[in-house]
Order: structure tokens, then C-alpha cells, then sequence
């Protein structure tokens, strides 16, 4: 298994980035998470279709660009470190991840095209945010197939054309697809944190679903692994954004006569820090690569998630904490990524959470 | 040379020459004229200047036949490698061959009572009289020192110039009566290090290395070859099993008195490896606190090792960032090393008091706990491993000094 990027993801990196620096600026972020929508519909679409950014795992046989956990990884961290707001992770990550983990090759040729152009903005509704073993409890499938119950919150719900629902019936778990806007489905915008990524109740009452596929429970164990890896490329990006520009305000803001940077109370916090983000980095990494292999620990995923979420949070409160007063105000751009920490650090599995389950992987439950 | 070649060649020699009734000394003088005592030098120097990579062919072939490699334990590597890098010819002549052979053994004479993270503030005095160097002062914390017969010493030859300036370095004889190492107890009880007084004792001229007044670049040469090594474990390539034939014995011995010594160091690292195995033996493995604690460390240690295998990649394909991989794999060997230490006590609770035979693992586990201070201080301490990653990684700005100019004005310890 190689340790290092491809030229040609090097490459996709770099046109990510190049895109989301233009396209996602913290001024847009700040427009878009004051809206009811969240996103701009032009640049979701230049982003889908121009640039492909919704369709980089997707087979090319279904319409994508053929790469894998590493390739949804880079445009993850790229997403994370300029915080772009709209419904890519909900749909790409999520709705795809499920799509391609728990569903027939011929529901993936009619469904999968779409989210990879982005003509389709999907999701995954789950009532459990909190680890794939409370999954199924709230939601359920009837005979006729119309599913009630309630998932407490779901994310980009607001916007999805298509909610790809884990719901149980009979024949156990399966994963139902349900069309934005179906009779009996309300859709009720929550108050969040962290405004850049939007969440909804969502409640269903007697709503036609059609059965896409079953969600084993190894499948879900794959797909919560996949939406973890490319989660915690999304945390690496924000801290590292929020790790450069902390280092560069330490030396430009000058106190007692001298760089505030030069202070190594600050110096070895930053050191610290860097430390914590290069092991991070490093784990988040390792498990798209191993994800794509086959190889590896089986708990890559949560040893990525667990250590990218820490960190994110380090360089959070450092963030805020290294720029005194300014840092504590709404119009220094700070809080927008600390808030993201805080909201990424307890969605699909606090630290606690995954740090138990690798143990489980490991060594059985306790 | 690929792999195969080097195994064929190096097997072949070996079938011609190796013999278990030589004496060592001379076996080693025959290696090392058939160039395989070292490999990785260059082949003016003994060496056939081979890559890391083909050299572990060459050992693993050694390992294979139960060969007998050239001594390699201890400082005596720092040694050869400073000499390698800033020796002179008759210098490289002198003593990178007994280096090889096992005659002469080495340590390291930088840090004094006064001055150790500040080793450029170091106040050994070294004065040219009759044409020898005289050396007057104390140096402290040197491991080996008590069975060295040379050490890699820097004093101070001028004091009226900026400190880094007026420091040499030279390769000190400790078979003299100007010389004395007293061991010194540490807190695990060991007695790895010493002090080392010296009074009178002569250097002669050319045991200066690298030119008068330059020894602080020598001893950064010296320095940056012992934080690369520094997570690489200190241990005798000891063969398996006894073997027969009057070599061994004479190999066994000599690796007895080098590794003395380093028989702490893995514990100083926290013991990784036997973490879970207490773990399940205990039935810690079953309490939430203590599972979280050792999936932190399994992150830390995989993490740290990742990252590491990720800077080694970008350094070969030519990065042209700044990857001070010596500090920031000293820094994360500190860490993960607390948090062993931190999990082993968790998963011993109140058997954490005990040590020795009434303890765990026999021993190993107490010695775990009081030898794992020692990781953050030996080779540059955490707090100067983060100012480097500070300063010359994230370009963050120097503080204030109060060290510049002449080195006799600058405020020191008494
Ligand atoms: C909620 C809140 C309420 C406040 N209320 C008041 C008020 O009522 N009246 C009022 O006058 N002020 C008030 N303040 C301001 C507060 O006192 C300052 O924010 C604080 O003193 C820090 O100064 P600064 O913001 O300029 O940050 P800076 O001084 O620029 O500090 C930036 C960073 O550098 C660090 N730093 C600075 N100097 C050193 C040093 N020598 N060594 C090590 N680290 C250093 C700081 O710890 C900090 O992490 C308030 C602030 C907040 C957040
Ligand atoms: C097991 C062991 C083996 C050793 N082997 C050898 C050997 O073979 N040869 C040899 O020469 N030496 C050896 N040493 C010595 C070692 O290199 C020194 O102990 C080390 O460099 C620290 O120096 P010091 O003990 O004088 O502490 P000091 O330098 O006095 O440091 C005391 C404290 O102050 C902190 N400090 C100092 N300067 C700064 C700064 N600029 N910023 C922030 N904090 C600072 C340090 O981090 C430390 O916490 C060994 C030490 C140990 C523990």
C-alpha cells in the first residue's frame, strides 16, 4: 500500500482547492449559512458539473470519475478546509456512500448517475447519529412499504430530492427511497451550532418509499466506516485551515513590544499542536488507503474519526484562545470553524464513541 | 547491486571466510578488509557505499548464518559517523578501524553541570600549552563513560567571541590519569551515566576535529545523527540462542558490557507491546476508563508511526518543505511514552506500588514507570524539541536572548 499521493491526486487536489478558494469564500459561508437553503445553486452546479466534485467515487459505468475513499477524501478536506456550504457531503458522501454499499447494480445504474452530476441532491437518514448499532430503532416499513417513524435529525434533509431511509420491516434493515416532497413527509428545520451545515427532523407519516436494498449489518458497518474516513478528511482540512491562520496572526500581532508568536508559551502550544494534527492527518489518511485496499486495521475509520475530531477541536480552542478578545467575536471568521469542530465532533460518534468501538473490533465488547 | 546480487556475493564471501575459532578481533580485521563490516561507508572508509536498504541485506545474511557482525552497540556509531563526516584523513585512518573491531569503545562529553539544553553555553576549558591541548572542567549525564576508552568531547578554546564561536571539538583519550568517571545512580536504579572530571588531561593536536573554533557545527553534526536515531531501538544484534564456538563467547561478552547500559531503554518507551497483553491478563481490558485510555495510545502509536513512514516518503521523492522529523519524532516518542506509562498504571491499579520480582511482568512494568522521565530529557528535551518545531517549522519568532556577544559576559551558572 503506497504512502503518498498520486500525481494524479495531486493534481485533483489542487483543482479542488483551487475552485473552493474561489467559490468559498468566508464571505459566501457567511451568506450562506444566514439563509434558509444553505447553498447557491450556481456554484453547486458549476462544482457538480464542471468540476465533478460529486462524482469522484462513483464508478464511471454510473456516470463518475472512478477513484475511491482516497479521492472522496481529498475533496473532503478541501470542502472542510474552506468551509463550503451545500448539500456535497449529504449527497456524495452519504447518499452515495449508501448507494454503492447497500444497493443492487441495477438501482445504483438508475440512482447513482444523478448524484454523481448533481442533478440529484440526495441524503442519508439515519435515526441514529451515533454509531451504526442504534440504527433502525424509530423508523419502520409496513407491508405496503410506507415507512413511519421520525429521525430526529438528518442532514441537508431540507434539500434533498431523494431520502435514502434505513428503515426496518420483516425482512429486517433495509434502505428506502423516499422523494423530496413526498405526501406525509415534513421536513422541520432545526437550530443548530454550526449554521454552515444544515439539520432537519425529519418525520414520516405513512410516506411511499420503495425498497432499494437491504442494510446488512456488515453493510452498515461499511458504510458508517466510509462516511467516518471521509468525515475525518473534512476535520483535517478545517483544523489545518485554523492551525496555518493561527500560527500567522501569532506573528503579526504585536504585544510588549514584540510578536506575540514569539512567546513560547504560544510557540509550544503551536508545537503541540502540529504534533496532534500531523498524527491525525496521518490516521485520516491511512484509512481511505486502507478502505480502497482492503488492508489494513479494521478500525481504521474510527481511529481516523476519533484522532481528526481531537484535533480539530485542539486547534479550535487554540484558534479562538491565540487571538484574545478578537477571536471571541462574531465578526472574526474564528467561530465559524470552531463551531464546525464542535458540530463534527459529536456527529456519527463522539471520540468516545469510536474510541470504544475500535476496542470492540479489537477485543470484543467489554 | 539489487538484493539477490548482494545476498549472493555477500553469502559467497562469507562461506569463504567466516570461522568460529577465530579469535573476534581478527575475524573483524577480515571483514572489514573484505569490505563488509559496514557497508553503508563510503569505500575509501572501509564501506562500499551501499543504501540503508542494501546494508540490511547485508545483516540479514549476517543474522542468517549466525554470523558475527563489527561492533555496532552503543555512542561508538555517533563516533564513527561524526568522524566520517568531519575527520580528517589520518583522523579517518586512526580510528574508524577500531571503531569496527570492537577495540575501542566511545562516549559523548557535551553536557555539564551548568550548561545542557544550552549545550553552546558549555564552560569546559581547553587551552593550547606546549603544544598539546590541556582540558580543565566537568561533564555530566554520559552514558558509558565508565567503560569508554574515548570520548567525543567539546570545550571551550576561546572566550572573547559570541559563544558558539569559541567552542572545538576533539576526540579525547579516557585512558589517562587526567581523566576519572564516577558512574552516577538513577532513579530507576540503574548506573547507565556518569560524571566525568578532567583535570590536566591532554589532547593531542591532532585529535582536534573540524578546525579550531568550529566545533559547535562538529557537535551539531554529532547531534542530528543521534535525534535521527533516536526512536530506532539501542540493542545488541544479539545472535538466538547459544551458540558453539570460542567466537561467540568472546561476542556474548563484549555485548554484555556494551548493552549494560541500554537494558532500560525499551522501558523508558512505555512498553507498547505489553499493554494489551496486561490488559486481557488483568481483566482491565473489560473497564470502559482503561479501554479508552489504550485506544488513545493505539491512535498515538499508529498515528506517530504513519506520519512518520509519510515524511521518510516525501524526504526520498525530494520535498522541499521542512520536515524536522528528528523533533517531531522525539516530541511524539515522549508522548506516546506518558501514555503507556499512564495505561500501565491504570491496568495495574494498586500492583503499580510493587516492583521488582513482587511486580508485574517481573519487574518490567515498575521499571516502565520510572523510566519513562527519561525519554522527554536524554537527547534534547521536549521543551527544545518544541522550540525547534516552533522556530524553524512554523517560522514562528525567536524570543529574547540574553546569550549574545562575548562569551565571558553572558550570565551562567555558578
Ligand atoms: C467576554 C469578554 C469580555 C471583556 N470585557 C472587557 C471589559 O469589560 N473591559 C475591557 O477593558 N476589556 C474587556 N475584555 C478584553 C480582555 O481583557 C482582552 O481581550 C484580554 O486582555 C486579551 O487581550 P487581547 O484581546 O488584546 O489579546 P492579546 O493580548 O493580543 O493576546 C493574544 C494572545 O496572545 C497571548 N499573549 C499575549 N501576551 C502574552 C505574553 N506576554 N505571554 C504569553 N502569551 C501572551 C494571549 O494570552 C492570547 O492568547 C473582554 C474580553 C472578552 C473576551
Ligand atoms: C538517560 C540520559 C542519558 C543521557 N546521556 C547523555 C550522554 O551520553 N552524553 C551527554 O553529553 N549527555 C547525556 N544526557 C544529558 C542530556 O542531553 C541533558 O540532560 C539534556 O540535554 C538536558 O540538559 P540538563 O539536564 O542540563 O537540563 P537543563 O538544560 O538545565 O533543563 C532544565 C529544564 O529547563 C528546560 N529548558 C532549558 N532550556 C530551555 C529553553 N530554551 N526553553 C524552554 N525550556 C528550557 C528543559 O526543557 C528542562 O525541562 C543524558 C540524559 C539522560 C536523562
Amino acid at each position: 500500500m503506497r504512502t503518498e499521493f498520486s500525481k494524479e491526486q495531486q493534481l485533483l487536489r489542487d483543482i479542488v482547492s483551487r475552485a473552493l478558494r474561489e467559490k468559498s469564500p468566508a464571505t459566501a459561508v457567511r451568506e450562506l449559512m444566514a439563509s434558509d437553503r444553505g447553498y447557491d445553486l450556481a456554484v453547486w452546479q458549476e462544482l457538480c458539473g464542471d468540476v465533478g466534485l460529486t462524482g469522484v467515487h462513483v464508478p464511471e459505468a454510473h456516470g463518475g470519475a472512478g477513484g475511491g475513499a482516497v479521492e472522496l477524501g481529498i475533496v473532503a478536506e478541501e470542502m472542510g478546509r474552506t468551509l463550503f456550504c451545500g448539500p456535497w457531503f449529504a449527497s456524495a458522501v452519504m447518499a452515495g456512500t449508501a448507494l454503492l454499499e447497500a444497493t443492487s447494480d441495477e438501482v445504483r445504474g438508475e440512482l447513482l448517475p444523478r448524484i454523481a452530476d448533481g442533478s440529484t441532491i440526495g441524503t442519508l437518514v439515519l435515526d441514529d447519529l451515533n454509531g451504526p448499532g442504534g440504527v433502525g430503532g424509530s423508523i419502520r416499513a409496513a407491508g405496503d412499504g410506507k415507512l413511519s417513524g421520525t429521525a430526529a435529525m438528518a442532514v441537508d434533509a431540507h434539500v434533498a430530492d431523494l431520502l435514502l431511509v434505513a428503515a426496518r420491516d420483516d425482512a429486517g434493515l433495509g434502505l428506502h427511497a423516499v422523494e423530496g416532497g413526498a405526501p406525509g413527509l415534513v421536513v422541520e428545520p432545526l437550530q443548530v451550532v454550526d449554521p454552515t451545515r444544515k439539520l432537519s427532523r425529519v418525520v414520516f407519516a405513512d410516506v411511499p418509499a420503495r425498497r432499494v436494498g437491504d442494510v446488512t449489518a456488515g453493510a452498515l458497518d461499511r458504510i458508517w466506516d466510509r462516511i467516518c474516513s471521509a468525515f475525518a478528511h473534512e476535520m483535517i482540512g478545517g483544523a489545518q485551515h485554523l492551525f496555518e491562520t493561527t500560527v500567522n496572526y501569532t506573528k503579526e500581532r504585536f504585544q510588549f513590544g514584540r510578536p506575540i508568536g514569539s512567546f513560547q508559551a504560544l510557540k509550544h502550544r503551536c508545537a503541540d499542536l502540529l504534533l496532534e494534527l500531523e498524527i491525525a492527518r496521518a490516521l485520516t489518511h491511512h484509512s481511505a488507503r486502507c478502505l480502497d485496499a482492503g488492508e489494513g486495521e479494521p478500525y481504521v475509520a474510527s481511529m481516523a474519526k476519533a484522532a481528526a475530531a481531537d484535533a480539530y477541536m485542539s486547534a479550535a480552542r487554540a484558534g479562538i484562545q491565540l487571538r484574545g478578545g478578537i477571536g471571541f467575536t462574531w465578526e472574526n471568521d474564528t467561530h465559524l470553524w470552531f463551531k464546525r469542530a464542535k458540530g463534527s465532533e459529536v456527529l456519527f460518534g463522539t471520540p468516545a464513541i469510536h474510541r470504544e468501538r475500535m476496542m470492540t473490533m479489537l477485543e470484543g465488547a467489554a | 547491486m539489487t538484493a539477490d546480487e548482494i545476498r549472493r556475493e555477500v553469502s559467497a564471501w562469507l562461506d569463504a571466510n567466516w570461522r568460529v575459532d577465530r579469535p573476534l578481533i581478527e575475524w573483524r580485521e577480515i571483514l572489514l578488509e573484505g569490505g563488509w563490516a559496514a557497508p553503508h561507508w563510503p569505500e575509501e572508509w572501509y564501506g562500499r557505499g551501499f543504501t540503508l536498504d542494501q546494508t540490511m541485506v547485508v545483516a540479514e545474511v549476517f543474522r542468517e548464518k549466525d554470523v558475527v557482525p563489527a561492533a555496532q552497540v552503543g555512542p561508538r556509531g555517533l563516533a564513527s559517523e561524526t568522524i566520517l563526516a568531519c575527520g580528517s584523513d589520518d583522523q579517518k585512518r586512526r580510528f574508524l578501524r577500531p571503531i569496527l573491531t570492537g577495540e575501542h569503545t566511545w562516549c559523548q562529553l557535551f553536557s555539564e553541570p551548568g550548561s545542557g539544553s544550552d549545550l553552546a553555553g558549555l564552560s569546559t576549558r581547553a587551552e593550547l600549552k606546549d603544544g598539546n591541548w590541556i582540558v580543565n572542567g566537568q561533564k555530566v549525564w554520559n552514558t558509558s563513560a565508565h567503560h569508554a576508552d574515548f570520548g567525543l568531547l567539546v570545550a571551550r578554546t576561546d572566550w572573547d567571541v559570541p559563544k558558539h564561536q569559541g567552542i572545538s571539538y576533539f576526540l579525547l583519550d579516557m585512558r589517562q590519569p587526567g581523566v576519572e568517571a564516577r558512574p552516577l545512580r538513577q532513579m530507576n536504579g540503574h548506573q547507565s551515566f556518569n560524571e566525568v572530571f578532567m583535570t590536566n588531561a591532554v589532547v593531542a593536536p591532532e585529535d582536534l576535529i573540524g578546525g579550531e573554533g568550529n566545533g559547535w557545527h562538529v557537535a551539531k553534526t554529532t547531534l542530528s545523527f543521534e535525534r535521527r536515531g533516536f526512536s530506532r531501538r539501542v540493542r545488541g544484534s544479539s545472535l538466538d540462542g547459544p551458540k558453539q564456538g570460542p567466537i561467540y563467547a568472546e561476542y556474548e561478552e563484549e555485548l554484555r558490557i556494551a548493552t549494560e547500559p541500554y537494558t532500560w531503554y525499551p522501558q523508558r518507551e512505555g512498553r507498547v507491546d505489553l499493554v494489551l497483553p496486561r490488559a486481557r491478563e488483568t481483566g482491565a481490558i473489560n473497564d470502559p476508563a482503561t479501554r479508552q485510555e489504550i485506544a488513545k495510545l493505539i491512535c498515538l502509536y499508529t498515528g506517530a508511526r504513519l506520519a512518520s513512514d509519510s515524511a521518510e516518503a516525501r524526504r526520498k521523492a525530494g520535498t522541499t518543505e521542512i520536515i524536522p522529523a528528528g523533533s517531531i519524532g522525539k516530541l511524539a516518542a515522549s508522548v506516546i511514552a506518558r501514555q503507556a506509562s499512564h495505561v500501565h498504571t491504570m491496568i495495574s491499579g494498586a500492583d503499580a506500588m510493587l516492583s521488582g520480582p513482587d511486580s508485574a511482568a517481573d519487574g518490567i512494568i515498575a521499571e516502565v514507570l520510572v523510566s519513562v522521565p527519561a525519554i522527554s530529557i536524554a537527547g534534547g528535551t521536549d521543551e527544545i524539541q518544541r522550540n525547534i518545531i516552533s522556530e524553524r517549522v512554523l517560522g514562528m519568532p525567536k524570543g529574547f536572548r540574553a546569550d549574545q556577544g562575548p562569551f565571558r559576559d553572558i550570565k551562567r551558572n555558578a
